[in-house]
């Protein structure tokens, strides 16, 4: 009787068993770096109906954040302008460019601009961006540098995980009050003024929620 | 067995090179994964809607309608019968001089009104309120100057008005300020003016080392 196996077949359950390994290894660092938001997220950046720039407004004329998102010291929400707070300069600023029509189209019809929304946080979880604001959360550390874009690209994950790493231990990311609005001032703890980060944090009580009903509530 | 591997680093290589790397650009809306309870039926603020005609959920107000909590005391403004505070006017309608009695013109109140200042006025009229703002290079070459002898006689009560209602080229600003916000700002324009006519003689004897007098 001629062999009908090879004896290479003998550690044939183990090759793959190895295999399997292999393959659930490679599986899994790809889903872990394919699903999730690191990939999925950052990175996107719709094309707006009108081409507004961050680097030129923030950036170039020095707008404060607040000209224009005036509620986000104030409320949970940060509200996009209305097409009037545009029309306060775009009156006598290139009256004529026709970038501007949608803009000028939706002050006279009141119909408001088809923004696209580029930061979506899922309905079960609660945000509130008054109390990062005020309790010395600057925007560049969810939004990246705003006032270096042309177009608005989701610059972080915006993931539980990322939520949860400066709960933890905020005061390495906390700010002077005076440098929330400007993007490129450094951390307290990277001006080395880790006392006064610690001190804030005592006087005015931070105590970033870690429990799960603190944002999904 | 080898050309299973070497399919597998093949399947690898072709996900890199359609997937690509982390923080690629894209203008696709992201993917969700487990969707699952992402988008519910409720509306959030600014949302789009396809109940209403105009397509927004954010509804108008009607008329006359008075926002809640934005008050200094909580009751006997409630409808805004206060015409100095919420117009600028006295009783017989003409533009108030001063300040309304109910604030208190401190620092605190001062320094929120340079803050206001800084976000909503500087861009035009000016750290210094001299009207040569950024905007001044771009086109808006009309904006006025705070210290015009007739914006310096004009009573409190008129500022108010053109920040409420705007003012020939000038648009209203009673969106992004509430009225308590209106009055800092008037106080801090007035400090403008003030430090525009300043003298020698009006620095305190212990700060003119400071500046060097
Ligand atoms: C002149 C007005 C103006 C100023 C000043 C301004 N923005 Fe915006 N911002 C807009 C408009 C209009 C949009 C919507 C269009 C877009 O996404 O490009 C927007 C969008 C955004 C978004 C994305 C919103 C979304 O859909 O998720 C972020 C984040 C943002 N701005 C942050 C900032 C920060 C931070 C600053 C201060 C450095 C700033 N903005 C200053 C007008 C302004
Ligand atoms: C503080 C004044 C100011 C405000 C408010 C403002 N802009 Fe501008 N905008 C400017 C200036 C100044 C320029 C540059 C004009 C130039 O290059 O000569 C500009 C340029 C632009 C341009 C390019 C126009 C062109 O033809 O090159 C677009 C588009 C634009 N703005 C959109 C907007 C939108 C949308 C808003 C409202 C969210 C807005 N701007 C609010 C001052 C302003
Ligand atoms: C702690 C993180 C964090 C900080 C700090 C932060 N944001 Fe946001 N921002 C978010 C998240 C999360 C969303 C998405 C919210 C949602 O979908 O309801 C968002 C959404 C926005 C939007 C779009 C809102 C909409 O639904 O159209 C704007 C505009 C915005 N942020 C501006 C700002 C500005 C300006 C600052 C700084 C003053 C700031 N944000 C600071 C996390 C942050
Ligand atoms: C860079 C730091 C930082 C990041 C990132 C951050 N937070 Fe916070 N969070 C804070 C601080 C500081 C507070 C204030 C805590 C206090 O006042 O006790 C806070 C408070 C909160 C609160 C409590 C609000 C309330 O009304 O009690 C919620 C909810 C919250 N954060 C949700 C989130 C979510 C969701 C994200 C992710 C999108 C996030 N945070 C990302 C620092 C951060
Ligand atoms: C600091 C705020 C915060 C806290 C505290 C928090 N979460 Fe979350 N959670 C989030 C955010 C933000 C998301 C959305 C993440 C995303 O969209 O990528 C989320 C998503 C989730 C999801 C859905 C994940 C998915 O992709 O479908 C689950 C489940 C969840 N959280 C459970 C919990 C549990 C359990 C706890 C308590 C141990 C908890 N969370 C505490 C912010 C928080
Ligand atoms: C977008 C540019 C712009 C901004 C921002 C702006 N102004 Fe003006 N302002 C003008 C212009 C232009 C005029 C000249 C109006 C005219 O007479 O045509 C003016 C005129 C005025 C006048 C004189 C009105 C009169 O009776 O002649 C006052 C007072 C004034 N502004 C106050 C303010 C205050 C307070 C703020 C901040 C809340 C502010 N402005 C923000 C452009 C601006």
């Amino acid at each position: 009787m001629s062999h009908v196996f090879s004896k290479r077949s003998n550690s044939l359950p183990l090759q793959l068993v190895l295999y399997l390994f292999v393959l659930g290894g490679t599986v899994t660092a790809a889903v872990t770096y394919y699903c999730t938001p690191k990939y999925l997220r950052v990175g996107y950046a719709p094309v707006q109906p009108v081409p507004y720039d961050h680097s030129l407004h923030a950036g170039q004329l020095g707008l404060d954040c607040r000209y224009c998102h005036s509620n986000v010291d104030q409320s949970g929400f940060a509200n996009l302008p209305t097409s009037q707070t545009c029309m306060n300069c775009h009156k006598l600023v290139k009256p004529q460019s026709p970038l501007l029509a949608v803009v000028r189209a939706s002050f006279e019809s009141g119909a408001p601009v088809p923004w696209v929304q580029v930061h979506k946080a899922p309905d079960y979880v609660y945000f509130n961006h008054a109390i990062h604001v005020n309790r010395g959360v600057s925007c560049v550390e969810c939004h990246g540098r705003i006032d270096q874009m042309t177009v608005v690209t989701h610059a972080k994950s915006l993931s539980m995980k990322f939520c949860l790493d400066c709960h933890r231990a905020p005061a390495q990311f906390l700010r002077a009050p005076q440098d929330l609005y400007h993007l490129a001032a450094s951390t307290l703890a990277e001006q080395g003024r880790t006392a006064d980060a610690a001190r804030f944090i005592q006087q005015a009580k931070i105590k970033p929620p870690q429990s799960c009903s603190g944002c999904h509530r | 067995m080898r050309t299973v591997y070497y399919v597998t680093a093949l399947l690898v290589v072709l996900t890199i090179s359609i997937g690509g790397f982390r923080g690629r650009r894209s203008t696709q809306p992201p993917i969700e994964v487990f969707p699952d309870m992402n988008r519910q039926a409720k509306y959030k603020p600014q949302a789009g809607s396809k109940f209403f005609a105009d397509g927004r959920a954010d509804r108008p107000l009607a008329a006359g309608v008075v926002p809640r909590g934005r008050t200094i005391a909580p009751d006997p403004d409630f409808l805004r019968a206060d015409n100095f505070l919420y117009r600028g006017q006295t009783t017989s309608g003409e533009f108030a001089r001063d300040f309304p009695p109910e604030l208190a013109l401190d620092e605190k109140f001062m320094q929120h009104g340079q803050e206001r200042y800084t976000i909503y006025c500087a861009p035009c009229h000016g750290a210094l309120g001299d009207g040569q703002g950024i905007t001044k290079s771009y086109g808006m070459v009309t904006t006025a100057s705070y210290h015009d002898d007739r914006i310096r006689k004009m009573p409190e009560g008129e500022i108010f008005n053109t920040i409420t209602n705007g003012k020939n080229t000038m648009s209203p600003y009673a969106d992004k300020l509430s009225p308590e916000d209106r009055w800092a700002v008037i106080a801090y324009v007035r400090a403008l003016e003030r430090a525009r006519q300043g003298a020698v003689s009006d620095v305190p004897a212990d700060h003119k080392a400071d500046l060097g007098l």
